[in-house]
């Protein structure tokens, strides 16, 4: 595979080069060249920014479809919490369960059973006063991969365990295998995701070897399918085993409540999340105990892979979790198991900085300064870079040209003709 | 191989603003690859000593060496001066008005807090004048 698997990717069939893209990307990993967007796939974190953005549909999230299942013999489908707030109307979260077993699955693990025990597994090691404080949540990749490019002195203080949807797999492997006298590889076990990031943490796991699930379907294909089986059910077996404190996960907040503390923090939305980074990277935020971090508005209900609003998704969820009890699930009383914990640590990835040796990145810096110097820090990205100081710096790194930048060019070019070739909003002149 | 060098002005009483000098020193020092231990310790120590300008000091500049043996940030502003450096060395001393002080700055952590985090530090300060600190963190 790829050394940078991303499932986020772009169909150049598509890509007009409008740059609406660069501007909005926090990692600055798109530029656009020869009219296509190209992406810096080192720099990329898959948040999903650019698809939801671009408004030609070019940027997309590689996935398997639904049919892709029927290459295993038994199949499990894994929701994720974020799936139940998805449908208008429906009282009980078995109906959605049922529904996936009519769609070809044989078991339907949910994911927040694994997040209830990640739940008591955090709230013991922290008790136990295992991490550095605050404490940052790591179920959300995309801030595992955020913090790992850009913010490595905070690694001590993520939480090494497995997310809830790899412990729910595990889980639910292990239980088929026994149950059915199944070979490992006979099982597949499918996410129904609501994002491009988790698709990319199973293809490429940052915290082991293998994944325990051998793909995912996003939220926004199964949906129309299963609005229309919802009719068909009659008979709803009563499969649900989770309580608020996993269906809470889905939403910004239910991760931090869940641990019970009068001292957190949870924030969403990508800008947001890498503020509060900074905040914590400058020792502001050492009173708090445990910071929750979602790199989508609300959290997961807000992934760009789902079909509903995340603020309706979340109201919905809020009705839903009424009448469940607080908890189903929790690991036993004894030390947290150690497959519940990362296989391997949260590695340092600079892919943002200028060189790997400090004097030669330095003088690329004084020449960036000095061509930014020269450029018009207008930040208008018509250049393919989403700021004058990104093309300086890919000037220097000889990825692009000044003269990309069109009033350089035009300074080229002789003076009184060439006013009519300044954009409209830069001209100095009627 | 010579030096970069950046300056910054910090406003009075611009909270909107404050930490924006912090900010982009740490952000240069990530472009550069410097240590990441070695650049919270700047971010940390510069952070505070920005805070310190915008509540205490009529603003003031900050400026910051980069080298590769060194980073020297120099904070310099007009304003009250230290009367008594010792004092205020002191962990805890605060001299942060009561308005500040709710709003979670100037809990007296500033100046100690600040050396803590720098390998050097010199207090150059008259009253009614101003205060210069220097800064220096060692790459080590
Ligand atoms: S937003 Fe990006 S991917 Fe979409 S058309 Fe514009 S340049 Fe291409
Ligand atoms: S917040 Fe949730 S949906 Fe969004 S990227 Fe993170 S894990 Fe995926």
């Amino acid at each position: 595979m790829d050394k940078y698997f991303h499932s986020v990717r772009l169909d150049t069939s598509k890509c007009v080069g409008c740059m609406n893209c660069i501007k909005r990307c926090p990692t600055e990993a798109i530029r656009v060249r020869k009219g296509k967007a190209k992406m810096i796939h080192e720099r990329c974190i898959d948040c999903g920014e650019c698809i939801r953005v671009c408004p030609h549909h070019a940027k997309y999230a590689e996935r398997e479809s639904l049919t892709s299942i029927v290459n295993y013999k038994y199949r499990i489908a894994l929701p994720a919490p974020a799936l139940y707030g998805q449908f208008a109307n429906l009282d009980d979260i078995n109906i959605i369960l049922n529904v996936l077993k009519r769609m070809g699955f044989d078991e339907v693990a949910e994911v927040s059973k694994g997040a209830e025990l990640v739940s008591h597994a955090t709230r013991k090691l922290m008790a136990a006063g295992a991490f550095r404080k605050p404490v940052i949540s790591s179920a959300c990749p995309v801030v595992c991969r955020l913090i790992r490019i850009s913010f490595p002195e905070l690694i001590p203080n993520v939480v090494n365990l497995n997310a809830p949807f790899e412990e729910a797999a595990r889980l639910a492997r292990e239980k088929a295998m026994k149950e059915h006298n199944l070979k490992a590889e006979d099982i597949g076990v499918f996410f129904i995701t609501p994002c491009p990031a988790k698709i990319t943490a199973i293809k490429q796991p940052l915290f082991g070897e293998k994944s325990n699930l051998d793909g995912a379907v996003a939220i926004s294909d199964i949906y129309p399918v299963m609005l229309q089986q919802m009719k068909k059910v009659t008979e709803i077996e009563n499969i649900q085993h989770s309580g608020r404190i996993g269906v809470g996960w889905a939403v910004s907040g239910g991760e931090a409540s869940a641990l019970l503390l009068d001292n957190s923090l949870h924030v969403d939305g990508i800008e947001n999340v890498i503020k509060i980074l900074e905040e914590i990277e400058d020792n502001k935020l050492n009173n708090v105990d445990f910071i929750e971090l979602n790199a989508c508005t609300e959290g997961c209900v807000g992934g760009c892979l789902t079909a509903e609003n995340p603020y309706i998704a979340k109201n919905r969820l809020q009705t839903l979790k009424k009448y469940l009890p607080v908890a189903c699930n929790r690991i036993g009383d004894d030390n947290v198991p150690h497959e519940m914990f990362w296989q391997k640590p949260l590695e340092e990835l600079p892919v943002m900085r200028l060189s790997g040796n400090i004097v030669d990145a330095m003088r690329m810096m004084t020449d960036i300064k000095e061509i930014q110097k020269m450029l018009p820090n207008l930040d208008c990205g018509t250049c393919g870079a989403p700021s004058c100081k990104a093309l300086a710096e890919d000037v220097v790194k000889g990825y692009a040209s000044i003269n990309d930048c069109i009033f350089m060019l035009r300074k080229q070019l002789d003076d009184s003709e060439m006013e009519s070739l300044i954009p409209a909003p830069y001209r100095k002149e009627e | 191989m010579g030096e970069l060098n950046f300056k910054y002005d910090v406003l009075k009483n611009d909270f909107t603003c404050a930490g924006e000098a912090s900010g982009k020193i740490k952000r240069t020092l990530k472009d550069l690859g410097f240590d990441s231990n070695l650049i919270r310790n700047v971010a940390i120590a510069v952070y505070e000593g920005e805070i310190n300008m915008v509540i205490h000091a009529d603003g003031g500049v900050i400026t910051c060496d980069i080298s590769p043996e060194a980073i020297t940030v120099v904070l310099d502003d007009k304003g009250p001066g230290i009367p008594d450096v010792d004092l205020a060395m002191q962990e805890g001393f605060s001299t942060a008005p009561d308005n500040v002080r709710q709003l979670g700055f100037g809990a007296g952590m500033g100046l100690p807090n600040i050396k803590k985090y720098a390998d050097d530090m010199l207090i150059e300060t008259q009253v009614g004048v101003g205060t210069k600190i220097t800064l220096k963190f060692l790459v080590k």
